[in-house]
């Protein structure tokens, strides 16, 4: 029994860290119908960011609570910086563009990003974990935990509230919800898509370096750890369905749940069950958990 | 004005040829001087080591490093004896440093890029066990002398042999049959074990020369879980769990680099590593960086007798202290190894050298590196397996500790080479399987 429960600590907590990383992700494709490749440099910028600022904190002999809002704040600060110059730069000159494209586009963008993540923080490890071990350890089921993980349990939760709460308490989130259903009538409506792909974006690229940021304690931040993530998210979103925030949250929860217990039961297949679950839930449901199957408009 | 232009137009033709046939001559006998002066006096070494990626941090940059610092007091004849003169048999080094980053593939093609197209006299290089692999075949068919400087696998000089290709570091069965002869000399009552590897050829092959070293030295011994999560990974918070779940008395870990580091942050948070003893068979890399971190009484290796294992000499006195000073940190062992393979092969050249009376050819520089014992800042170098292609050291454990700040190993141990190494001709699966019997190791 202890170690069902385990497993399911094991699986909510990854879960949580997936969720996180792929919310933006998928809210990115559900408003703009990008799928941002360089989804995972933005974790990696959010990653080395909050490294660097954790390690210049501590190095000032600052108290040391302090460190998580600088660790979260450079993080959100970076991501949103550099969603803002993709957005800008890159992105808006191609809009309208075929899906495939817009896929090659930030393909080129995550190679791009990969080498500028190199010019600024080189090829050195980044280590930021301090804040991991200041909130302690709880023993539980005969075994300890991190009491961080815990917190990362409740940022996922909270995030989670929060996009639903935006996108269906708010008047902008409603605006935002208009263009997933339909961009050309949110247009002939008033509604300057435009204006609302660059907050979007903004957003999944904060949201992503936010993932980052709350990885980067428990990590050695290297060059190449985002490109290891988006594989990961990518698996989560196909599963839960492209563009749904609902179904990132249960797409990760089947993938941490299912990962936890091949660990703990049968560890060889551990490498196999991610993409094992994705191939089976496509089986059935090709456009994913959430996502109802449309005619396609010619 | 046709007759007033023709003599003109004569005279202009003249002065272009004549000024084209001396800029031709003077080009090609520059062309010529120089490419004999590049003939005679230099040596053009290839150099590949991870410059991207999560191995360049740990392990490419500060083998580039010291192939900076070893290379440069080559050339200048500032090593320590008995590499005080200048240069390999006298030429100068002409460093060409490759990025190993990008697979087999794209490594065959720089290879031969390096080869063919650069006329390197000679290539040192590679990391990855993988890479090492690809390109051990292609080193036979282009026939230009190539040292594997750190790879692990012991598959390479076990499967075919190789006139061309040979490796200066040992292999990576040395550190988990040490592995296992430690943990034994320290608790000789050990009765469970666990294992967290990386689920690919390093560290399955890690995993299995532990476990198979263990059982054959003392059956019986209980293997409790044995993990392998996807390498760079990063999270292994379920690993964790199924680890302090199993409680096995101690966790046998390959994990480098990245994946290494994470594995001890994500321990240190739980406490994973002082309730059950930890062997980090790469662990020396981040030693000093995650001081703080390492559990005391962690059993850490360098994958040889390099880092502070290096046993103390002149050579080593003078790599370590050159080497903090230039790049201000110490170096661990992928730059011995490489420090290494540089002093392998000036040894090597040199010796052919003295035996010709002058310019050795490539088969004079090979002939004497087979079977060749030279002198690395880690200590002495036996070029003993593989028909004397592949070297064999001996091998140091130690347990961490950072009493007073200052992170240092305690209880150390040597381990002879023929004891963690299996005879010429002996394939380490095989030796492992037999007891690691038929060695002169007592």
């Amino acid at each position: 029994m202890d170690t069902i429960l385990v497993i399911l600590i094991d699986g909510i907590v990854y879960s949580s860290w997936l969720f996180i990383v792929s919310a933006g992700l998928t809210l990115v494709y559900g408003v703009m119908k990008i799928l941002n490749m360089a989804h995972g440099s933005l974790y990696a910028i959010g990653a080395y960011s909050a490294a660097s600022m954790v390690g210049l904190y501590f190095s000032a002999g600052y108290v040391p609570w302090g460190s998580y809002a600088v660790f979260l704040g450079a993080a959100v600060v970076a991501g949103a910086l550099a969603g803002l110059l993709i957005e800008r730069g890159v992105l808006r000159l191609m809009y309208g563009r075929d899906e495939v494209i817009m896929i090659l586009v930030t393909y080129g963008v995550l190679l791009i990003l990969e080498d500028v993540i190199k010019l600024i923080w080189g090829v050195d490890a980044y280590f930021a974990y301090q804040p991991y071990s200041l909130v302690g350890r709880t023993k539980l089921l005969g075994i300890t935990f991190a009491n961080y993980d815990f917190l990362l349990i409740a940022a996922a939760v909270s995030i989670g509230l929060l996009l639903w709460a935006g996108l269906n308490r708010t008047r902008q989130g409603k605006l935002l919800r208009s263009v997933i259903h339909d961009r050309e009538i949110s247009v002939a409506m008033g509604i300057n898509v435009k204006r609302t792909f660059l907050v979007t974006f903004i957003i999944g690229s904060s949201l992503g370096a936010l993932a980052g940021g709350l990885t980067a304690p428990a990590l050695s931040v290297v060059p190449g750890i985002g490109v290891e993530v988006i594989i990961l998210a990518f698996a989560v979103v196909v599963i839960g369905g492209l563009g749904s925030v609902g179904g990132a949250a249960v797409g990760a929860l089947m993938v941490g749940i299912c990962r936890a217990l091949a660990v703990h039961t049968f560890p060889q297949v551990e490498l196999f069950v991610i993409y094992g679950v994705m191939a089976m839930v496509l089986m059935v449901r090709p456009e994913g958990l959430f996502v109802t199957t449309t005619a396609r408009r010619i | 004005m046709v007759q007033d232009s023709q003599p003109s137009r004569c005279s202009t033709f003249s002065r272009m040829a004549v000024f084209l046939v001396l800029l031709f001559t003077m080009t090609f006998s520059v062309g010529v001087s120089g490419s004999a002066h590049a003939e005679d006096d230099t040596f053009k070494l290839g150099l590949v080591t991870f410059l991207s990626g999560g191995a360049a941090g740990p392990f490419g940059v500060p083998a580039r490093n010291a192939a900076e610092l070893v290379v440069e007091a080559i050339n200048k004849g500032t090593l320590p004896a008995p590499y005080n003169s200048k240069g390999v048999a006298g030429q100068s080094i002409e460093p060409i440093v490759i990025d190993e980053a990008g697979g087999g593939t794209k490594q065959v093609g720089e290879y031969r890029n390096l080869i063919q197209r650069k006329n390197v006299d000679a290539v040192i290089g590679y990391i990855s066990s993988g890479d090492c692999m690809a390109i051990a075949p292609v080193v036979e068919e282009l026939g230009t002398l190539t040292i594997f400087f750190d790879c692990g696998t012991p598959r390479i000089f076990e499967e075919n042999s190789y006139k061309y290709l040979f490796r200066t570091g040992p292999t990576s069965t040395m550190d988990n049959v040490a592995a296992a002869r430690y943990i034994l000399d320290i608790n000789p009552d050990l009765k469970s074990v666990s294992g967290i590897n990386q689920n690919y050829s390093f560290g399955k092959d890690s995993w299995a020369d532990f476990k198979g070293s263990l059982l054959a030295l003392k059956p019986g011994v209980e293997i409790k879980t044995e993990q392998f999560p996807k390498i760079y990974a990063g999270q292994y918070g379920a690993e964790v769990s199924a680890l302090m779940l199993n409680k096995a008395e101690v966790i046998h870990s390959s994990f480098w680099g990245g994946d290494m580091e994470g594995l001890v942050l994500q321990g240190a948070a739980r406490g994973l590593f002082e309730d059950y003893t930890g062997i980090f068979t790469c662990g020396e890399t981040g030693m000093f960086r995650l001081a703080d971190q390492i559990a005391e009484g962690s059993i850490v290796g360098a994958r040889g007798p390099f880092g502070v294992y290096a046993p103390k000499s002149p050579l080593n006195d003078w790599f370590r202290e050159n080497f903090s000073a230039r790049f201000g940190t110490p170096p661990t062992y992928p730059a011995y190894k490489m420090a290494q393979a540089l002093m392998g092969l000036k040894s090597a050249a040199d010796k052919a050298a003295a035996a010709k009376g002058g310019k050795p050819a490539q088969d004079d520089i090979i002939a004497a590196l087979e079977g060749l014992e030279f002198e690395g800042p880690g200590g002495t170098v036996k070029m003993a397996l593989g028909n004397g292609h592949q070297a064999v050291q001996d091998m140091y454990y130690g347990q961490f500790t950072n009493k007073g700040g200052k992170p240092g190993m305690t209880n150390v141990k040597r381990y002879p080479a023929d004891c963690v190494n299996p005879p010429d001709g002996v394939t380490s699966t095989e030796w492992i399987k037999n007891g690691l019997k038929q060695t002169s190791c007592k």
